[in-house]
């Protein structure tokens, strides 16, 4: 589904300050399942994952999905295709300060125009699911990390993507926590959802749910799982 | 007359509109020569971002110049009790040499920015900036366009000046007397305009439903909406103002914004200027249709601007007919047909 | 209908996004109003003004006949009067008598002018408001003066004008023929001036020719050049305020611009998710244009409306002396409330038009960070 060939990203080109995050990746995931991929600090994991979800473009290489090649797309139509099918849960869960979880969850669809209500009752549904349903109207800034997240999971997935992307998920849960995003991770997968983990941690790294696990290092991958 | 509250509010919007899009010509130069869609180095992405600021910039800019041209004829309506002989609008910009140059200007660009901004509009549909030479090319083009209607409209206030009579001697025989629409487009015969008025529409309607029913000559259909509205407006001067005023030599095109008239220029005008914009940007989409990425959306978006220009053009002659229907004036008695005979029988041999 | 619900929902956001930031938003907001308010309370006042002058010149003659001596102007003979009823055209034509009196008591200029319309019996007077509040008297009361040859002339005042429009009403000084001819010494076989109406009114230059060439020590004042000059003298006036306040112009637009560009690390962090979320460069310069129009929109109404009340219920205690000029005898009517549409659209372009072209840089650049911001 996603194909990424020879695909390299540097920073600050041309400057002292030169980076290249990622030199020369190929690698091709498939649709359905579930991928973690892991490497020490620095390694490229999230700079891999904003790619595949179009959320930048490398500098040089193509990134294929389904068939189309997205490396050169204007921002705008990148926008279009992550809006439509990647979901991003953040590593501190980045939510709106000042609205309410609800809101926070329906942000993404504002600018797809769908009638309120429906939106409104989908966006319901999803904090249901979640267990989340009576504090759907409490302000962000008050909620525990696990709502917050399980807050940013709902966001994810409001859009109903196809891809659902965590950088570093459970990096700020306790062990209790990081079950129940496994769990949650589980149910989503059996949905038939592509899952896309970036983790240091052992935990997500061997659970039973992961299909693949990619390593990185200095931008490369050293083991392809 | 610089001091004027209204002038300096329109000098003030034209001549940063004039700042803001001229800043924007390096960069559009810039873009021409450096463009590469297939690079994803940083230069490229600034050059990308920096498109977003331009077409707001122009989108801000058409809207300030749609309403600087209201407010424009407004105030020379209203200045025409500071000139000696000046009944109305066309008094006022009659009074300095450049007062129709700079009106003229401003339409112009009112379409032009309308363009452009189809064209953007257009652009933005297909995934490879497909326009974006073209565009930023037409942007170098509309700038001094801009500049120009700006310098106009400034050389226009300048020149103004009242007919001031001071406490020490009369002025009564200072005004030199201004001809109030005195040229050739009220001159034009009534059964002439309305004839040519006819044909125009009917050409813009029968266009317009080929495009819209079998999608074929939408550039033709913009074509025809750009050439509507000269006639529609020599129509409007020379017979439909009559019609309206009830009187046979009454020609003004703008005393018909008047409250007296019940304001129903707008009724004409606002029609008028929007499917005029509307069909010349249909022309444009059609135009683009041929760029791969563009196929559809440029359709879609031709078709959609095609339809409000028919429905503007409907309504202005829905308006035009009854204005006509509505006046006491008979235009059009047994003697009043000769000239429209000999023009047929004219055009015949 | 897609694309209206999509502008109501960006609509919501942008209203709550304000909300979320009451002090900052506050405090632009009191500035916008500030500057709102200052433009229009002057265009209000100006307008007003115009209003009472064309009010006043609607019932002045259509035209007047004076006499020029050495190119001053000097009394006019009564015989003018049967050459001017001569040329054709003329309905009637009348003598005035009118002129200043200056009160060293409370140095102020009165005008004394002879009624054509009313009688007004020997030994009284009827004052305007400024002369009555000036002087301190009323009905009843006696003022006296210093005629030409030095005699005193003494007025009983038998009422006051109601101060309701014009703004030269407040210093009148109305008084009976013979009591205006022996204050001023002027004889019986002179006016002031003659005053000439026309039978139809678009004649009114042919006839002022034939006078012109009638009496040919005649100035003939039209009542149309007369609005004119008024008119341009109180647009140049309105003008030389509104240059003075480009400058605060200039000043809110640089502040505007400082307001906007100085975005918290917290709205940068926002507008990062809301694009890594999935909305487009466009949608956040979106919003953020509408977040600005909101602001224009209140700022514009509560600007206005607060010149609205300064202007015709405060007496506009802030401009009077710009715009009226600085007379003692400063008329103390109530400006009757208009509105005026042209105003209105300059009044948008003084204000809305600068804030949204300096705050269009900042919006820009805030809307287009890096979607991956947010990642690291
Ligand atoms: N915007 C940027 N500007 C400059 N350098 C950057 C930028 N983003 C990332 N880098 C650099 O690119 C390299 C890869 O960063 P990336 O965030 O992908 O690593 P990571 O594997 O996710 O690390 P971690 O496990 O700490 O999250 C790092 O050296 C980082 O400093
Ligand atoms: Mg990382």
């Amino acid at each position: 589904m996603i194909h990424l060939s020879d695909v390299r990203k540097v920073f600050n080109q041309g400057r002292p300050n030169e980076v290249w995050a990622l030199n020369g990746i190929n690698l091709t995931l498939r649709q359905g399942g579930a991928t973690v991929f892991r490497g020490p600090s620095g390694s490229g994991k999230t700079t891999l994952l904003t790619l595949v979800g179009c959320l930048a473009r490398p500098s040089s290489g193509r990134v294929r999905l389904k068939d189309r090649d997205i490396s050169g797309l204007p921002e705008r139509f990148l926008t279009e295709i992550r809006r439509s099918t990647f979901g991003f849960v953040f590593q501190n869960f980045n939510l709106l300060s000042g609205l309410s979880a609800i809101q926070n969850v329906m942000i993404p669809a504002y600018p797809r125009g769908l009638p309120h209500k429906a939106l409104r009752r989908r966006a319901m549904a999803l904090l249901d699911m979640l267990d989340m349903g009576d504090k759907a109207e409490a302000e962000t800034r008050w909620l525990s990390g696990g709502e917050a997240q399980r807050i940013a999971i709902a966001r994810a997935l409001i859009n109903d993507p196809e891809v659902v992307i965590a950088d570093e998920p459970t990096a700020n849960l306790d062990s209790g926590l990081s079950a129940q995003f496994l769990a949650i991770a589980g149910r989503l997968k059996r949905d038939g959802k592509t899952l896309l983990v970036t983790s240091h941690d052992p935990f997500v790294c061997e659970a039973a749910l992961v299909d693949r696990v990619v390593t990185l290092h200095d931008g490369r991958i050293v083991e392809a799982g | 007359m610089l001091f004027h509250p209204v002038i300096i509010a329109l000098l003030l919007s034209s001549l940063t509109s004039t700042a803001m899009v001229g800043a924007s010509v390096p960069f559009a130069v810039r873009l021409l020569r450096r463009w590469d869609l297939a690079s994803g180095s940083e230069a490229q992405l600034l050059l990308e971002r920096r498109t977003y600021l331009v077409s707001t910039l122009v989108q801000l800019v058409l809207l300030a110049q749609l309403a600087s041209l209201v407010l424009f004829v407004f105030n020379a309506d209203r200045m025409a009790s500071l000139f000696t002989g000046a009944m109305c609008a066309v008094g006022t910009l009659e009074a300095d040499r450049f007062g129709f140059p700079a009106l003229y200007a401003n339409i112009a660009l009112f379409f032009l920015a309308a363009a452009w901004l189809t064209l953007d509009h257009v652009d933005n549909r297909g995934w490879d900036y497909p326009l974006i030479r073209v565009k930023y090319a037409a942007l170098l083009t509309l700038a001094p366009v801009l500049a120009l209607a700006s310098l106009a409209e400034l050389a226009y206030f300048l020149g103004l000046r009242a007919d001031v009579i001071t406490s020490c001697c009369s002025t009564l025989f200072s005004g030199g007397g201004i001809t109030v629409a005195g040229n050739s487009l009220a001159a034009l015969p009534h059964g002439l305009a309305l004839v040519l008025l006819c044909l125009t529409l009917l050409a813009v309607f029968a266009l317009g439903l080929r495009f819209l029913v079998g999608g074929r000559g939408g550039t033709a259909y913009g074509a025809a909406s750009a050439a509507a509205f000269p006639v529609a407006l020599a129509a409007v001067v020379s017979t439909l103002s009559v019609y309206v005023y009830e009187l046979p030599n009454h020609h003004c095109p703008f005393c018909l914004l008047k409250a007296e008239y019940g304001h129903v220029g707008y009724a004409l005008y606002i029609p008028l200027f929007a499917a005029t914009a509307c069909g010349i940007g249909a022309g444009i989409a059609q135009r683009c249709a041929d760029r791969a990425s563009l196929a559809e959306a440029a359709q879609r978006t031709a078709r959609c601007l095609a339809g409000w220009s028919l429905a503007g053009f409907a309504a202005f002659a829905i308006v035009a007919v009854c204005l006509v229907a509505r006046s006491h004036l008979i235009l059009f008695g047994p003697s009043a047909w000769r000239p429209l005979a000999e023009f047929v029988v004219g055009g015949g041999r | 209908m897609a694309g209206l619900e999509r502008q109501r929902q960006l609509l919501d956001f942008a209203l709550s996004s304000l909300a979320r930031r009451p002090m900052k938003n506050l405090a632009s907001l009191t500035v916008y109003t500030a500057v709102v308010f200052l433009l229009s309370s002057v265009m209000l006042m100006s307008h007003a003004i115009r209003r009472e002058a064309a009010a006043l010149l609607a019932g002045a003659p259509e035209l007047v006949v004076q006499r020029l001596v050495a190119g001053r102007h000097d009394l006019i003979p009564t015989d003018r009067l049967a050459t001017i009823r001569a040329v054709r055209g003329v309905a009637a034509a009348g003598g005035r008598l009118w002129g200043y009196l200056f009160d060293p008591a409370v140095a102020a200029n009165y005008t004394f002018l002879v009624p054509p319309d009313r009688s007004i019996a020997a030994g009284t007077a009827i004052i305007g408001s400024s002369v009555a509040a000036v002087r301190g008297v009323g009905p009843g009361d006696v003022m006296s003066f210093r005629g030409y040859d030095g005699r005193p002339v003494a007025f009983t005042v038998t009422s006051t004008i109601a101060a309701e429009s014009a703004l030269v009403a407040a210093d009148l000084f109305l008084v009976s023929e013979g009591d205006f001819r022996r204050l001023f010494g002027i004889p019986a076989d002179r006016f002031t001036d003659i005053v000439v109406t026309i039978r139809n009114p678009r004649e009114v230059r042919t006839v002022a020719e034939k006078i012109d060439a009638a009496l040919p020590d005649a100035r003939i004042i039209l009542r149309d050049e007369m609005r004119r000059t008024y008119e341009s003298v109180f647009d140049w006036r309105e003008g030389m305020v509104l240059v003075l306040l480009v400058g605060a112009i200039l000043a809110f637009a640089i502040f505007s611009w400082e307001k906007a560009s100085g975005l918290s690390a917290d709205e940068r962090r926002e507008i990062g998710i809301l694009k890594a979320v999935g909305w487009e460069t466009a949608d956040v310069i979106g919003v953020k244009m509408l977040e600005g129009l909101v602001m224009s929109l209140t700022a514009f109404l509560a600007g206005y409306g607060l010149a609205f009340l300064h202007v015709f219920h405060f007496g506009a205690r802030l401009f009077e002396p710009v715009l009226k000029g600085w007379s003692v005898l400063y008329p103390e009517f109530p400006l009757a409330p208009s509105v005026d549409e042209i105003q209105m659209a300059s009044l948008f372009f003084f204000t809305v038009f600068p804030y949204t072209l300096a705050t269009i840089v900042p919006i820009w650049r805030a809307a287009v960070v890096d979607p991956d911001m947010v990642m690291r």
